[in-house]
């Protein structure tokens, strides 16, 4: 697989009155042809941040930004970053598009979808206004929107949720761009519609060979979906690795805890509580000298010497392509955590 | 849609027919007698009485109420015997003040009317739209902060005080327009030129007020939209700034002016009171108010009423059916 897309030290910093927030800090990740990237965290760890960066859709004035964000096209690597703003528009919706969390209020209300979908491809192909629609109906068809033919020329407000996000889809790719960073595409539907959109976006990635960034807070999503997993706490990245590294040998207690967090249906009926991590995230102004989950961490008693507190762990590579931002080694994190599930299932009975 | 326009039809014709009622009750209810104060300084009970039956108000208020509706659509006989006059339909009553049916002084101050509100309207929807666009899309620069002195002056000063300004210094101190024809009316169509010289300053002044209204409603509008999600959207789909402004913020920005703008416009179609009165301009807010405090000419003032009120009405009509167009959503409830 070819890397796609390529993010290095990425820092996204919006100078407020208080002061300085760091949302994104020092993130680096990358992204190939065909594979889907999960980006999991907490509402405001700068997972949305960082991505919009990438696309170029923070407001100049009110952002600094800094780091690179490497576009592999065929004809030739560009860094978006600092590549003039009217060449990275050029590459919006055609080398890359972008999904939003809530599709209630990503339309525009006055204009039908299909014309909506027919601005977006009449933006890089030449045809007529009718071109662009019958395109539209065709990308309708693909997403799974029922008579098409008819259903073009509504309004979003005749569309259902779920139905509104398929449009959101089918005008993301009717340019066929190689990058889809859908961000949260899902949290504002109904569980049932959930799962439907991502088989959706699982099939039209491999249709396309798409690279996929699934921006989340839930890691439910995350299973049916990622083939890689890079968790975000506080503007940084503290966990990156494949799928099941991180659903079965997380070396991350962020990461635990999240996992913890979630209901499970197969640890054969024991009644274990769902354990949700105390405490809040730091404020992203005055960000903490040490590791930012350490007022947090259920495994700070395990670290010697108060070293959570005093310097921030780097990201280091625990096993074969997986990093962690932890003191403790991969196999502590996890003997630990195997033992905190032992004690816990004895405190059950 | 021809369901909702011909229900909002006919709301609209009940609701002019309650608008009409109630100013008849009001009139009614009102503490002077106008059949005492058009009687002349030898007043006795009988002439007294006589005006009551030439005003038709010697019958119950439903009555006259009924009396007046049949005259709008049959036409109407005023006083009796050899002083018999007849007013054609639409009659809205006779002034006996001006010996004149009160339909034919309407039509003569209309034009009058039309023209100062057709003039402010172009002239405050260009500026106010224009500079709470610019204000909007240079938000916090010195150009901003410019626009927000003018919202604040245009909505504190009183057109009276504005209107009087401009009379003493642009048509009396710099003589701009001639004294003389302060006032007069042009026929736009045949002498452009004078109806522009008569129209331009009052309009102005009204258009001032009106203005700065309209840059604080447009300003903060774009604004709003600006950050919508659908705004992002057509970003992310590519689309340029020019046409994300044009096409996206404005259309979904401006749609609330519609229904602004043609309430306003309906306002000032019953009269300008204050401006007429300034500029000395015969409209029916001039003529209203010389009706109420000169002669107490009752069928006048009802007239007016009655006139500015179904401006109103017809325009929140045809704001509704507008607006139709413009949303889709109402257009689907």
């Amino acid at each position: 697989m070819s890397t796609f897309l390529e993010v290095k030290n990425l820092h996204v910093t919006f100078p407020t009155e208080d002061g300085a927030v760091l949302a994104s800090n020092n993130v680096s990740y990358s992204v190939a042809l065909g594979e889907t990237l999960a980006i999991v965290g907490e509402s405001g760890s700068g997972k949305s941040v960082a991505n919009l960066a990438v696309m170029g859709l923070h407001n100049p004035h009110r952002t600094q930004i800094s780091g690179e964000a490497i576009l592999h096209l065929p004809e030739g690597p560009i860094d978006v970053l600092s590549a003039a703003p009217e060449t990275v528009r050029r590459l919006r919706g055609k080398a890359m598009s972008m999904i939003f969390q809530d599709p209630m209020s990503a339309l525009h209300p006055f204009y039908t979808i299909g014309n909506q979908i027919a601005e977006a491809w009449a933006l890089y192909n030449e045809g007529s206004k009718e071109d662009g629609i019958k395109r539209a109906v065709e990308m309708l068809d693909l997403v799974g929107i029922p008579d098409a033919a008819k259903r073009v020329h509504e309004y979003p407000h005749q569309f259902s949720g779920g139905m509104r996000q398929r449009v959101m889809i089918a005008m993301a790719l009717v340019n066929n761009p190689s990058l889809l960073i859908a961000d949260e595409p899902t949290t504002a539907l109904d569980v049932t519609v959930q799962s439907q959109i991502l088989r959706l976006l699982a099939d039209l990635q491999k249709e396309f060979n798409m690279a996929v960034i699934l921006i989340t807070h839930d890691l439910g999503v995350v299973a049916e979906v990622a083939d890689r997993v890079s968790v975000m706490y506080s503007g940084r990245i503290v966990e990156s690795a494949a799928i099941d590294e991180i659903f079965y040998n997380s070396t991350h207690p962020y990461t635990r805890g999240l996992l913890n967090s979630i209901p499970r249906v197969d640890n054969h009926g024991k009644g274990t509580r769902l354990r949700a991590i105390p405490g809040q995230p730091p404020s992203l102004i005055s960000v903490p000298k040490g590791c930012a989950f350490a007022a947090r961490c259920e495994f700070i008693s395990h670290v010697p010497g108060g070293l959570c507190i005093a310097s921030n762990p780097d990201l280091l590579e625990k096993a074969p392509d997986h990093y962690s931002r932890c003191h403790l080694t991969g196999a502590q994190v996890i003997d630990i955590a195997a033992k905190n599930l032992a004690h816990q299932d004895n405190g059950a009975k | 849609m021809i369901k909702y326009v011909s229900q909002r039809l006919l709301y609209t014709v009940m609701l002019l027919l309650l608008v009409s009622l109630s100013v008849y009750f009001i009139f009614d209810l009102l503490p002077v007698d106008p059949a005492r104060l058009v009687c002349s300084k030898q007043c006795t009970p009988a002439l007294v009485e006589a005006n009551r039956h030439r005003l038709g108000l010697d019958v119950p208020v439903l009555q006259q109420w009924w009396n007046f509706i049949y005259g709008l659509f049959a036409g109407r006989n005023y006083a009796e015997g050899a002083a018999a006059l007849h007013c054609p339909a639409p009659a809205f009553g006779y002034s006996f003040s001006r010996h004149e049916c009160v339909t034919t002084i309407l039509a003569k101050a209309f034009p009058v009317t039309l023209s100062l509100a057709v003039l402010a309207f172009i002239l405050w929807m260009t500026l106010g739209v224009s500079l709470g666009v610019l204000a909007a899309r240079k938000k916090g620069s010195i150009f901003d902060k410019a626009s927000t002195v003018f919202v604040l002056i245009g909505t504190s000063l009183p057109t009276f005080l504005t209107g009087v300004l401009v009379v003493i210094f642009i048509i009396l101190k710099f003589n701009l327009v001639d004294p003389l024809e302060i006032g007069n009316w042009s026929n736009p169509f045949t002498d452009p030129l004078g109806w522009l010289s008569t129209f331009i300053w009052p309009a102005a002044t009204l258009a001032f007020a009106y203005a700065a209204t309209y840059t604080r409603f447009t300003r903060s509008n774009v604004i709003e939209t600006m950050t919508e999600d659908f705004i992002r959207t057509a970003r992310a789909k590519g689309l340029s700034e020019k046409i994300i402004l044009r096409k996206h913020t404005l259309r979904a920005a401006l749609a609330p002016l519609a229904t602004m703008a043609g309430l306003d416009f309906a306002g000032l179609l019953g009269g300008a009171i204050i401006t007429e009165k300034v500029f000395g301009l015969d409209g029916l807010g001039g003529i209203s108010i010389n009706a109420v405090t000169s002669s107490y000419d009752l069928p006048i003032i009802v007239g007016t009423t009655i006139v500015a009120s179904a401006f109103v009405v017809v325009a929140n009509l045809i704001v509704d059916i507008t607006y139709a167009f413009i949303d889709p959503r109402v257009r689907h409830a």
